[in-house]
């Protein structure tokens, strides 16, 4: 078992710091990408607290979907080629619901901002 | 040092220049330069823009109509009212430039959340719409013989280079499927008239003044085809910056830019319009994952591309909004 501070914790330090000490007195291209590189930390700090969680569900609902075991990346494939081939689509039971979820999910990682995520988010029964 | 041979490049054409100054590069990577600049004149300065492949980099990308199309649009659609700068001169081997052209310099702005957002625009905005709309139409009754050869698209070729570039990341995305699938059973088939497609019409390509629309640029992605698509592209969720109740690039709505459109003698097919909104928010999509592949597999290690990678699930969601929506 490794020691702490977690990775999030350090990860969140890291990035307190560069947005309240390093960045007012950056200007330019530079300041750009140093937004840019602190959104990238706040998105790691999103995912290492989220994902577990996330990808747990994501794999039951797929299980479920299949009727299959599998790694999530398994069954992920086996999900895209049933849909390319027409096999299951938005009429299948679970699924519309399934590919929200896991949408949903993503964005809560992505971009949490995003104005159709929030419009989402907002809606009853999510 | 390029102002040297921009100079020696402007005094043969343009009467009464003495030289160049100010030359500043905007963009572009390693195949392709813009570089902003001053014509030097006793009359007063003029502004303008180089465009350029530098010498030994003249092979286009596969999508691209080149240099030398993008001017010959660029000057049928100025001469026809489309707003547009002009091109002053296409370079030749004897300006030691490599290839592409010469334009005059529009000023005004491309960056959506100071369009959107900011005071000097509020008279523009709630006319955007419909002016983008009719000059779309404007840009569509260009007549093809004058126009230079340029890359023939369909529905179904689209739809297959889609695919082809999705497959190639190797990496599952269910959403993806379910779109590209979409598209195939929902392809509309050949218009009843194909014209002239400007492919990149969308925030970034416009220069918006505080009076409305003053440029169209970069006809890169020109072609011939569906009209709509052009109509679809500017109403993708992606160049609505957070207004996303008016799909029209975040300033009005579907109903203005059809009204615009056809007010200027162009009917308008909505089913189409949506396909074609599909697909290009499917494209966006796809050109997010392609940033990724160049960031994980390029030389550049930039933290932006790496950043744009992530925002392809934002193009998932709205996939989702237009394919399978959810109740109020």
């Amino acid at each position: 078992m490794q020691d702490e501070p977690a990775p999030e914790e350090l990860i969140r330090a890291v990035a307190d710091f560069l947005r309240n000490d390093i960045a007012p007195v950056i200007s330019g291209h530079d300041a750009f990408k140093l937004r840019v590189s602190i959104n990238a930390l706040d998105l790691v700090t999103r995912q290492l607290t989220l994902e577990q969680a996330s990808d747990s569900a994501e794999k039951a609902r797929l299980e479920e979907l299949l009727g299959r075991q599998g790694s999530l990346g398994e069954l992920n494939r086996m999900l895209a080629d049933r849909l390319a081939k027409g096999e299951v689509d938005l009429q299948t039971p679970g699924l519309t619901e399934h590919l929200w979820q896991t949408t949903m999910d993503k964005l809560a990682v992505d971009q949490p901002n995003y104005a159709s995520y929030k419009r989402e988010l907002g809606r009853k029964g999510s | 040092m390029i102002e040297v041979e921009l100079g020696r490049c402007v005094a043969a054409w343009y009467p009464g220049a003495i030289g160049v100054a100010n030359s500043v590069r905007l963009s572009g990577g390693a195949s392709q330069e813009t570089w902003s600049f001053d014509i030097v004149h006793p009359d007063g300065d003029i502004g303008a823009i180089l465009r350029r492949a530098p010498s030994g980099y003249g092979a286009a990308p596969e999508r691209a109509a080149g240099l030398a199309a993008e001017a010959a649009l660029m000057q049928r659609a100025y001469e026809a009212g489309v707003p547009s700068p002009r091109v002053l001169h296409v370079l030749q081997p004897q300006d030691e430039l490599g290839t592409g052209f010469i334009m005059s310099r529009v000023e005004g702005e491309t960056i959506p959340r100071k369009i959107l957002r900011d005071e000097r625009f509020a008279q523009a905005r709630p006319k955007l719409a419909r002016q983008l709309g009719k000059v779309l139409a404007d840009i569509h009754r260009l007549a093809l013989p004058q126009l230079p050869e340029l890359r023939r698209m369909t529905a179904a070729k689209e739809i297959a280079e889609l695919e082809r570039d999705y497959r190639s990341f190797n990496r599952p995305r269910p959403v993806f499927e379910l779109a590209l699938r979409w598209l195939c059973d929902h392809d509309p088939g050949s218009p009843h008239e194909t014209t002239l497609v400007h492919g990149d019409f969308r925030h970034g390509n416009l220069i918006i003044g505080p009076e409305g629309l003053r440029a169209v640029l970069d006809w890169e992605l020109a072609h011939v085809g569906d009209p709509m698509e052009d109509l679809g592209w500017i109403c993708v969720n992606s160049w609505r910056f957070g207004e996303i109740d008016k799909p029209v690039g975040g300033l009005g709505t579907r109903e203005e830019l059809f009204a615009g459109y056809e007010k200027a003698g162009r009917r308008v097919d909505p089913a189409r319009v949506k396909f074609w909104e599909v697909m290009g928010t499917l494209r966006w999509g796809v050109m997010c994952c392609g940033m990724m592949q160049r960031f994980r597999n390029g030389p550049e290690h930039s933290i932006e591309r790496a950043m744009i990678g992530r925002r392809s699930s934002e193009t998932e969601i709205d996939l989702l909004r237009l394919l399978a929506p959810r109740g109020e």
